[in-house]
């Protein structure tokens, strides 16, 4: 009850010192704002471009052509290997008829071509799925190695480049994230230590009635607390209703109808989640390194 | 019973000074005592040592039964809450009326507000200020501001009253008033009461113990004594057991 009643009154001083303070208060939100918008704007990039990447992962496939001598023993012996090569996930013969018969389906000029050749051009291949798409490059280059493998191909280049802007966008929103907390932390135990300056009495005065030590910090840490709570509700907002309605306008496809966005629900819910604690944490460290500083009790 | 007992207490501060050397003294409940002395004697020291402002370098100070040399900084609260100090600048919060002032301390200590409220009239009363419980402190006179001050260190009923030159800032009649409650206090509730003043008429009409600093030594106890300090320092040591 009396550890209830402490905290009660000292969410209440908390709640009066940052309208007291309002102007350094609005400050330290508004840095917390725009700290956590970045940080889900990052979140959503992230999680989307791991949902697109494990989608890519499904339909990155390398074809692996055999030249027109291979001999069954040959193909027995690359089957083999593929069943435990690394990186491998599955494999299938695609022979020179089936894909013949999907060319002539797709183009009626090749259809009509490929009738007047009594021998079929095309070649036996097998087609491989893998598990790591960023290993697709060296698992295709094993597989050239074999003397009866007349080429390996994927969409070499494209992967690359695709997962390079991947991975650029990730360090960058993370590094200024990062910095943005550490500046927002540094901004709210500002405002907190201000706060503490300007209670200089009061606190001197609690001292001596015989305050505990941890009844005179609450206050203080529930105002970074409470800061960045505020912080977070617009980021919050935004979320919620910003992906859902970017959701919702793209029909949940970018580009093409291969690469999905993660659904909104309950996606934006979490987000929201990590961002309210984000934003309390940051605060609660902000005023705690403000606190150990300049109240030295 | 001894409330206090001061044995070869030193404090030196950190830049060297010797504020108090080598004191030892006791004090009964219920006593009323003052400390005088010339201006940076060690008054205010020996005082702080009482309620652990200051810690003292050496020697040991019990205060109502806590070793005051030995506790930690965490626990200073403990034996807060059994004594009340009172200061030469009051020390009010200039925001919060007088009853706020007073309810404050309780407050802070997490009382249920059904039990601070007549806990605060009750110490307000006693210092006469009930027609004034909503005035700010800017909207009272010094001895009235001084008169929060007590209400405020007097509310949560504690065995020891400290006041460090409370009317050092008021006008001799001022004085005298507050001198009157500090007394009545003292009379009533078996406070123990510890003031350091620079008054000599208030310690000469008063006839209380007196302990006489000087450079930081003790150099007089007497009861019922009075303001002669030269001559105690002509003729010092006249211990008081
Ligand atoms: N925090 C401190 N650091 C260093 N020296 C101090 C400190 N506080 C007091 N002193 C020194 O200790 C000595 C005693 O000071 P103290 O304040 O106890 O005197 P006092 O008797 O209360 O004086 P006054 O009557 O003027 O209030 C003085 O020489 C003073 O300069
Ligand atoms: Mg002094």
């Amino acid at each position: 009850m009396k550890a209830l009643r402490i905290l009660r009154r000292s969410i209440r001083d908390s709640f009066k010192s940052i309208f007291r303070n309002f102007s350094l208060s609005m400050a330290s939100i508004l840095c917390t704002t725009i700290t956590l918008i970045l940080v889900a704007i990052s979140l959503f990039l992230s999680y989307n471009v791991r949902q697109i990447t494990k989608t890519l992962e499904h339909e990155l496939t390398i074809v692996v052509y055999l030249s027109p001598e291979t001999t069954e023993k040959q193909k027995i012996e690359i089957e083999n290997d593929l069943k435990t090569m690394e990186n491998v996930s599955e494999y299938k013969i695609k022979s020179k008829e089936e894909w013949k018969a999907e060319m002539k389906k797709e183009n009626e000029t090749l259809d009509t071509t490929l009738e007047y050749l009594t021998e079929n051009p095309l070649l036996d291949s097998i087609i491989v799925t893998v598990d790591e798409v960023r290993n697709l490059h060296e698992t295709t280059e094993k597989l050239k190695k074999y003397d009866f493998v007349e080429s390996a191909e994927y969409g070499e280049g494209m992967v690359e480049n695709i997962l390079g802007v991947f991975d650029t966008i990730s360090i960058g929103t993370m590094s200024i994230v990062i910095a943005l907390v550490l500046v927002t932390a540094f901004l709210i135990s500002n405002t907190i230590k201000l706060t503490i300056l300007s209670r200089k009495t009061q606190i001197e005065i609690k001292r001596l009635v015989g305050a505990s030590n941890i009844a005179i910090k609450l206050p203080f840490i529930f105002e970074g607390f409470i800061l960045g709570i505020f912080g977070s509700i617009i980021p919050v907002l935004l979320s919620i209703y910003g992906y859902t309605i970017l959701f919702n306008e793209t029909g949940g496809y970018v580009f093409t109808r291969i690469i999905t966005l993660v659904n909104p629900f309950p996606f934006v819910f979490q987000v929201s989640i990590i961002l309210v604690i984000i934003g309390s944490i940051v605060g609660m460290i902000g005023s705690w390194l403000s606190v150990r500083k300049h109240l030295k009790i | 019973m001894k409330l206090i007992k001061v044995e070869h207490a030193y404090k030196i501060y950190k830049n060297g000074t010797t504020a108090v050397a080598d004191l030892s003294v006791s004090i009964d409940k219920g006593e009323f005592v003052f400390v005088i002395g010339s201006t940076g004697s060690g008054k205010s020291t020996f005082i702080k040592m009482l309620y652990r402002e200051e810690k003292p370098t050496n020697g040991s100070v019990i205060v109502g039964g806590i070793d005051v040399a030995k506790l930690r900084n965490s626990k200073v609260y403990k034996l807060r809450r059994k004594l009340g100090v009172v200061f030469q600048d009051y020390k009010l919060l200039p925001k919060l009326t007088v009853y706020e002032n007073v309810a404050f301390a309780l407050e802070t200590l997490g009382l249920p507000n059904n039990e601070i409220r007549p806990k605060v009239l009750k110490a307000i009363d006693a210092v006469g200020l009930k027609e004034k419980t909503r005035n700010l402190p800017n909207q009272l006179s010094g001895g009235e501001q001084q008169r929060v001050a007590i209400a405020r260190a007097i509310v949560n009923e504690p065995k020891l009253l400290i006041c460090d030159e409370p009317t050092g800032n008021l006008d001799p009649e001022t004085s005298k008033e507050i001198m009157a409650i500090l007394d009545k206090i003292n009379q009533e509730s078996e406070t123990t009461i510890i003031m350091a003043t620079h008054d000599k008429e208030l310690v000469n009409k008063m006839k209380k113990r007196v302990l006489v600093i000087e450079d930081g030594v003790l150099v007089s106890d007497t009861k019922k004594g009075s303001y002669k300090v030269h001559e105690s320092i002509k003729n010092p040591k006249k211990k008081y057991s």
